[in-house]
């Protein structure tokens, strides 16, 4: 398992966020982790990153419990992607993604052949090696997000966490986004878990799909047991139409507009 | 691909070199000039003990001008240092230990140890640092919580600390009549006149420490800045570095205000400047504030020596109108 987790709470103050959650992440698989706003989604990517202390229960990353592991370990093992802000200082993009390589280096980071090699190579498969030399802050969002996974990649993971890596891209850069991380789950075997907003494109992508709702378990699966009409409208509370992608055996969801509800 | 990047070390010793070169320079220029004209080139020869030899010259060039220029030096290097520390930390390009109000707040707490009479090492300095340590405190719980506002609010709480303690040392300083006053003011505004040898020894003991502490924890500050979150999963105790830094930043601001009063800005000019000329790599930002926030505060210092034409003026005056309208314009700059 590249994630155990069992009875997991965690409270913010004394408002439970996390409840009772007990699941588990096959290695190599790309799972992604949907539910309305305030489901606890990122509060949960945040427990497994190792951020925040899970107030009861149990977490085990690649078979280990997480207090097990070091910090430099655990970055080793495990790398994060958070939601994109602004980043202020005009750090060069072969600079950032250099700092994916600090797990393995000493405290001033001072890098060697090796490291450099890794990074250009983790530059050259998320398509960004032409921008090595430009600066973060003049990039698009989308090259910036591509920027920040090979970053992710240099800390050379068996698990990547990434945080809604798609919004705020436009339709290209989220389809090359996710196409990205699904050759980075085939040809390296690296497990992906991913936090997403669009049920489309988690049907599309994943193998797994984890479904919460006011920080509970909802329902786990395949895109195609989970992605049903009765637990997406418990889940999200509004009109759902479901039915197949026309690329065939994916599910497509459309949420229905009030003006079109009481039509027929 | 372009791999020509040269390596951090390379980049470190060319930097520092060429910055260990102006600061030279502006050491040598800071022995020549000052109130009593005696010429570069008496000067010269007096440092390197060549021709005529004028003793009262010698006199004036190690015992008046030499601590003075070192004082700056450390000073200088010392607040650069502090600026680009909290703006790494705080992540605002705006933050500075005077606009922030650290600077204020180590002000309040030297005068109160100044009025009751303690010598200046170590019991100012002591009051100073707990003056600081009272006003991170304040800005740290100003600066937590998620509002969108939180780099202005920053920003406005050191505003309202620097006017909450200019208010508390001038009331301070009417409290008491006597002659101490018109030095306290004159401190106030950044002094750097009155120190002597064994005094500059003891700053650098204090600071010279903290620079080395600085630069051990300055690839954390380079991954800080891609967020807490980025850099914990990267490896980095924050917490542990965060309060190490900060920690560290305040004793040396709190220990150069107590030797030299307010100088402010110095810490958002210089850091500004070089990161434009270096790039943002913290590695090489260290050494680089150092070396060229000493020689930039010597620099200012020989402005306020040479500018009147009787006497001197602070040098925190010289460094107050260049980083006023600076922090003005980057204001404008960064607001999107």
């Amino acid at each position: 398992m590249a994630i155990d987790v069992k009875n997991l709470n965690f409270f913010y103050g004394n408002i439970p966020a996390l409840k009772d959650l007990s699941f588990s992440v096959t290695q190599g698989d790309f799972f992604i982790i949907i539910g309305p706003n305030g489901s606890g989604k990122t509060t949960l990517m945040k427990v497994m990153a190792g951020i925040f202390k899970p107030k009861t229960g149990r977490l085990k990353i690649l078979n280990r419990t997480l207090e097990n592991y070091t910090r430099k370990d655990l970055a080793q093992t495990m790398a994060f992607v958070p939601q994109m802000m602004p980043v202020d200082f005009p750090f060069s993009v072969i600079e950032v993604v250099l700092m994916g390589r600090s797990p393995y280096m000493g405290m001033l980071g001072i890098e060697q052949e090796t490291d450099l090699k890794i990074a250009e190579q983790a530059l050259a498969f998320t398509g960004v090696d032409h921008l090595a030399h430009r600066k973060l802050d003049q990039l698009s969002g989308g090259e910036q997000q591509r920027v920040f996974v090979a970053r992710a990649i240099c800390q050379e993971p068996e698990i990547i966490l990434l945080d809604e890596p798609t919004a705020s891209l436009d339709l290209a850069h989220q389809i090359r986004l996710m196409d990205l991380m699904e050759k980075l789950k085939n040809e390296t075997g690296i497990t992906v878990v991913m936090v997403s907003h669009d049920v489309n494109l988690a049907a599309m992508y994943c193998d797994r799909l984890l479904l919460l709702k006011n920080g509970e378990m909802v329902c786990l699966g395949p895109p195609d047991e989970v992605l049903t009409f009765q637990t997406l409208e418990a889940a999200y509370g509004c009109t759902l139409l479901v039915d197949e992608s026309p690329l065939g055996k994916v599910p497509r969801i459309t949420p229905v507009p009030h003006k079109y509800i009481h039509r027929e | 691909m372009n791999t020509e990047k040269p390596l951090l070390i390379k980049r470190l010793w060319v930097v520092s070199f060429s910055l260990l070169l102006v600061l030279l320079a502006a050491m040598f220029l800071g022995l020549s000039l000052g109130s009593s004209h005696s010429g570069i080139k008496a000067v010269f020869q007096n440092l390197l003990g060549i021709g005529p030899q004028d003793p009262m010259l010698d006199t004036i060039i190690w015992k008046i001008r030499f601590p003075r220029i070192l004082l700056a030096t450390l000073v200088g290097g010392t607040l650069s240092l502090g600026g680009l520390v909290f703006q790494a930390i705080l992540k605002n390009p705006l933050a500075e230990p005077y606009i922030l109000g650290i600077s204020g707040g180590s002000a309040i707490g030297a005068i109160i140890g100044i009025l009751m009479g303690l010598l200046r090492f170590p019991g100012v300095s002591l009051m100073a640092f707990s003056g600081s340590i009272g006003t991170l405190l304040l800005i740290l719980v100003m600066s937590s919580g998620h509002t969108i506002l939180k780099k202005d609010a920053l920003l406005l709480s050191g505003v309202m600390v620097n006017a909450f303690c200019g208010a508390v040392i001038m009331f301070l300083v009417s409290l008491t009549q006597d002659a101490r006053l018109h030095n306290i003011i004159f401190w106030l505004m950044g002094d750097l006149s009155m120190v002597d040898m064994p005094q500059v020894g003891i700053l650098a003991a204090m600071l010279l420490p903290c620079f080395f502490l600085v630069f051990w924890f300055s690839n954390s500050m380079n991954l800080l800045l891609m967020g807490k979150e980025m850099a914990q999963t990267m490896g980095i105790n924050v917490k542990a570095v965060t309060v190490t830094l900060l920690v560290a930043t305040s004793f040396m601001v709190s220990t150069t205000v107590s030797y030299c009063g307010l100088v402010g800005f110095v810490g958002l000019v210089v850091p500004h400047l070089l990161r434009l000329l270096f790039g943002p790599d913290h590695r090489v930002l260290v050494p680089a504030c150092v070396l060229g926030g000493g020689a930039y505060l010597v620099f200012c210092d020989v402005l306020a020596r040479t500018l009147p034409d009787q006497g001197e003026m602070p040098a925190g005056v010289i460094t107050a109108m260049i980083g006023a309208p600076l922090f003005i314009y980057l204001l404008k700059k960064t607001r999107r």
